[in-house]
């Protein structure tokens, strides 16, 4: 047979196919992770339902029909052009200086944009970890800048600085002072209590025990209080202090409990053999904590210690409810101007605050989880 | 040898801590005497009373939302304190239930393999999580639910039930004598359904066959107490809201306050739930939802008998902070005056009275044993989902 002697042999492999346009691509993307089965597709379906439903008439609103200008409720009210106003962004620009420094003088608010600037440098400075002399950075953002803020702010008449009283502050320098004391105050008082709990002393074991644990029980609301009606009471009273003081010290003893919980959590996470190192090569207690375990503690916490700096963010709108004109407090005056009084004039104000609070908190966050990121890697190697 | 050399390097460092511990001690005891005798002397002076004798005193101002008896004009600060506290375990009780349930679908949506279903539960936890909860509970109350039409133009709801910016009015269902027949027959059935499912449960462990007992409860529990209820002559009536002039007459009343504040603690709590949710499930091995898939269980299953068990163990203690904060969160009513315990007793009570160290102090005291009660309640439920050690 002829057939016998021929041998089908391949010379060269077989040319590679694309694999089947269903699995890859834009095509299988889609497939694998909205269609993969019935129920998958009824998910998607309700999801994009959902979607359309809510997207859409939130951009008309807060875009599309926002009314961007004008000078009073009059531009804000259903009209010809615009029969459905949305947002009415104008009464924001209206306000948005109250917002921004409450009662403060204009005159003088030169002085809280210089706080606010100063404070911005030395929050990058200690953000930015390949910045060049942290430690340097440390000292001006817990010592030099509370000083200098206060001089600012507060004024000193002597050096040409004309006092100005806390009840004329307010708007968002309030909500960043409360921030800032809050940070400033809690993170070295968050680590004294953390080293307390963890000393050997009984006594100062037990007081640190009992106000971290006595603070975490209850709600900020009643430390706020407890500041703002009872510590009056327990001075003489030439020496009360103001209204915005009492819930500085409130805030700043609630937030510092929580930052000891952290910093201990820190603590417990570096091993022993660098206590029984440090305390091998002879050194005193403060100085085996401030040289070996602190800088370590408090570098694998920071995220944690981030994540409770934007709790404490959060919570200071809080401080509204004992009568402090915080951003929130400025946001629920202003939006109560009959001069400004529109069904929408509400939800724009809250919208306002929303966007505040949140590219503050998310920008907190995102930095935190960067952080974390770059923990983990260096962890590895 | 050895102690010899100690010897004094130890009692210096004693003394030292000795004397440090004395100092604090000194010092927190002269702040507290001084704060004492401040105290003292500045009430004298404002001729505020101390002591508890105010408790028995007629408190003389209303509250909204009582659940339980209170008359402004002859009911105590004592009852009024009873009041506030009650009102503040409702909200916070419902406001656990709820942001549980939202809570873990979400924390599972963020894990589903549906891309959009991830995106949208990642979406909402960025969002609420980084928006104050004082912030939310004002868009609910101010923005949403005061700005509901007036109650002239209530909005009636099928059913007999009208919604206004003065809150949800709905039928007060009233049960007539022969009711509790009915309620007998639930309880039963719901015993019954129990029985049934241990029960099925046996014998799926003998024989392996699945307990399919759903009808059985549908019987139990619905059908035998609907026979009771017809049999015993439909003993239930409802006494339907009425819109008059002034105000609504009759049915039951849900304040603006109270949903408004539910909805903001739910909806708040429920984020940070989900993520605890999600680090839960994402700590129970990837292999444990292989071997399930590899016996061949289906995906929900899979994650209702083997995933979820394992992932409750992680889950529990942060879950119970966040129950921790939605009960301490709770006190937030008084930004927009629900009568919780904060805005009744530490608000009212606190401004008539002028007796500001008492009542702070038992407030105070009310939120640590809540904090204390719900934690041990935690720890009892953890040990119970709490590995097996063999």
């Amino acid at each position: 047979m002829v057939a016998a002697d021929r041998i089908y042999l391949r010379e060269a492999p077989a040319k590679l196919l694309p694999a089947p346009v269903a699995s890859t691509g834009v095509v299988g993307w889609v497939r694998a992770n909205l269609f993969s089965s019935p129920g998958n597709i009824a998910l998607t379906i309700i999801c994009a339902a959902l979607i359309v439903w809510i997207v859409p008439p939130l951009l008309r609103f807060f875009f599309f029909d926002a009314v961007w200008s004008g000078a009073d409720r009059e531009a804000c009210l259903p009209s010809a052009q615009n029969p459905e106003p949305g947002a009415c962004w104008a009464f924001i620009r209206a306000w948005s200086s109250y917002f921004t420094y409450g009662f403060y003088p204009l005159g003088e608010r030169w002085r809280v944009d210089l706080f606010f600037f100063l404070l911005a440098f030395g929050i990058a400075w200690l953000a930015w970890l390949g910045a060049p002399r942290r430690d340097i950075g440390a000292i001006y953002f817990f010592i030099v800048l509370p000083i200098l803020s206060y001089v600012l702010l507060s004024g000193v008449p002597i050096i040409g600085l004309p006092d100005v009283p806390t009840s004329l502050w307010g708007g968002i320098l309030v909500t960043i002072v409360v921030a800032t004391v809050g940070i400033v105050a809690s993170l070295p008082l968050g680590i004294l209590l953390a080293l307390g709990r963890r000393s050997e002393m009984p006594a100062v074991r037990l007081f640190s025990v009992t106000f971290i644990e006595f603070v975490r029980g209850v709600p900020l609301i009643t430390v706020l209080f407890m500041a703002s009606v009872m510590l009056p009471l327990f001075v003489p009273d030439r020496l009360a202090p103001d209204k915005l003081v009492r819930a500085l010290i409130g805030v700043a003893l609630f937030a510092s409990a929580y930052m000891a919980e952290v910093v201990r959590g820190g603590l417990l996470s570096i091993p022993r053999g660098q206590y029984e190192a440090a305390q091998a090569l002879a050194l005193p207690y403060w100085r085996m904590m401030a040289l070996v375990i602190l800088p370590q503690a408090l570098r694998v916490t920071l995220p944690n210690i981030v994540n409770t700096f934007i709790g404490l963010f959060k919570d200071t709108t809080l401080v509204f409810i004992v009568g402090i004109f915080d951003f929130l407090r400025t946001i629920e005056a202003a939006r109560g101007d009959p001069h400004w009084a529109t069904p929408i004039t509400s939800v724009t104000g809250y919208a306002f605050a929303a966007v505040f609070y949140f590219v503050c908190c998310y920008g907190m966050s995102r930095y935190s989880r960067n952080v974390e990121a770059r923990l983990a890697r260096a962890h590895r190697r | 040898m050895s102690k010899m050399l100690q010897l004094p390097l130890r009692s210096r460092q004693q003394w030292a801590s000795i004397a440090l511990q004395a100092a604090l001690v000194v010092v927190i005891g002269g702040l507290a005497y001084g704060a004492f005798i401040n105290a003292a002397d500045n009430l004298a002076k404002a001729h505020i009373a101390s002591g508890f004798r105010f408790w028995d005193n007629t408190a003389g101002f209303d509250i909204s939302q009582t659940l339980i008896g209170y008359s402004p004009s002859t009911s105590t600060f004592g009852r009024a304190f009873w009041v506030g506290l009650l009102n503040t375990l409702l909200v916070a009780s419902l406001g656990i239930v709820l942001a549980t349930a939202l809570g873990f679908t979400i924390g599972i949506a963020r894990l589903s393999r549906n891309w959009l279903v991830a995106r949208l539960a990642g979406g909402y936890v960025e969002l609420i999580r980084n928006v104050p909860l004082l912030l939310q509970i004002l868009f609910w109350y101010n923005a949403v639910l005061k700005s509901l039409p007036d109650l002239h133009s209530s909005i009636s709801i099928s059913g007999g039930a009208f919604l206004n910016n003065r809150g949800l009015f709905l039928p007060r269902p009233e049960f007539a004598d022969k009711f509790d027949y009915v309620a007998a027959a639930l309880v039963f059935g719901i015993v019954a359904t129990l029985a049934v499912r241990i029960w099925a449960r046996r014998r799926q462990e003998r024989t392996g066959q699945p307990p399919r007992t759903l009808s059985f409860a549908f019987g139990l529990i619905v059908v035998l107490p609907l026979l009771v209820f017809f049999a015993a002559g439909a003993p239930l009536s409802f006494s339907f809201p009425e819109v008059g002039r002034f105000n609504i007459r009759g049915g039951t009343e849900i304040l603006p306050e109270f949903a408004a504040l539910l909805v903001a603690l739910t909806i708040y709590t429920a984020a940070f739930i989900a993520e605890v949710v999600r680090a839960g499930i994402l700590a129970v091995s990837q292999g444990q939802t292989e071997a399930a898939q590899a016996l061949g269980l289906r995906s929900g299953s899979t994650l209702r008998l083997v995933v979820v068990p394992q992932a409750m163990r992680v889950i529990v203690p942060p879950l119970t902070s966040q129950y921790l904060n939605l009960i301490k969160n709770s006190s937030l009513a008084v930004a927009i005056g629900y009568p919780d315990l904060v805005q009744v007793f530490a608000g009212s009570v606190l401004n008539i009275t002028g007796q500001a160290v008492e009542v702070i102090a038992i407030t105070m005291a009310v939120y640590l044993f809540l904090s204390l009660v719900t934690s041990l309640l935690m720890n009892l439920y953890g040990r119970t989902v709490g590995i097996v050690e063999r």
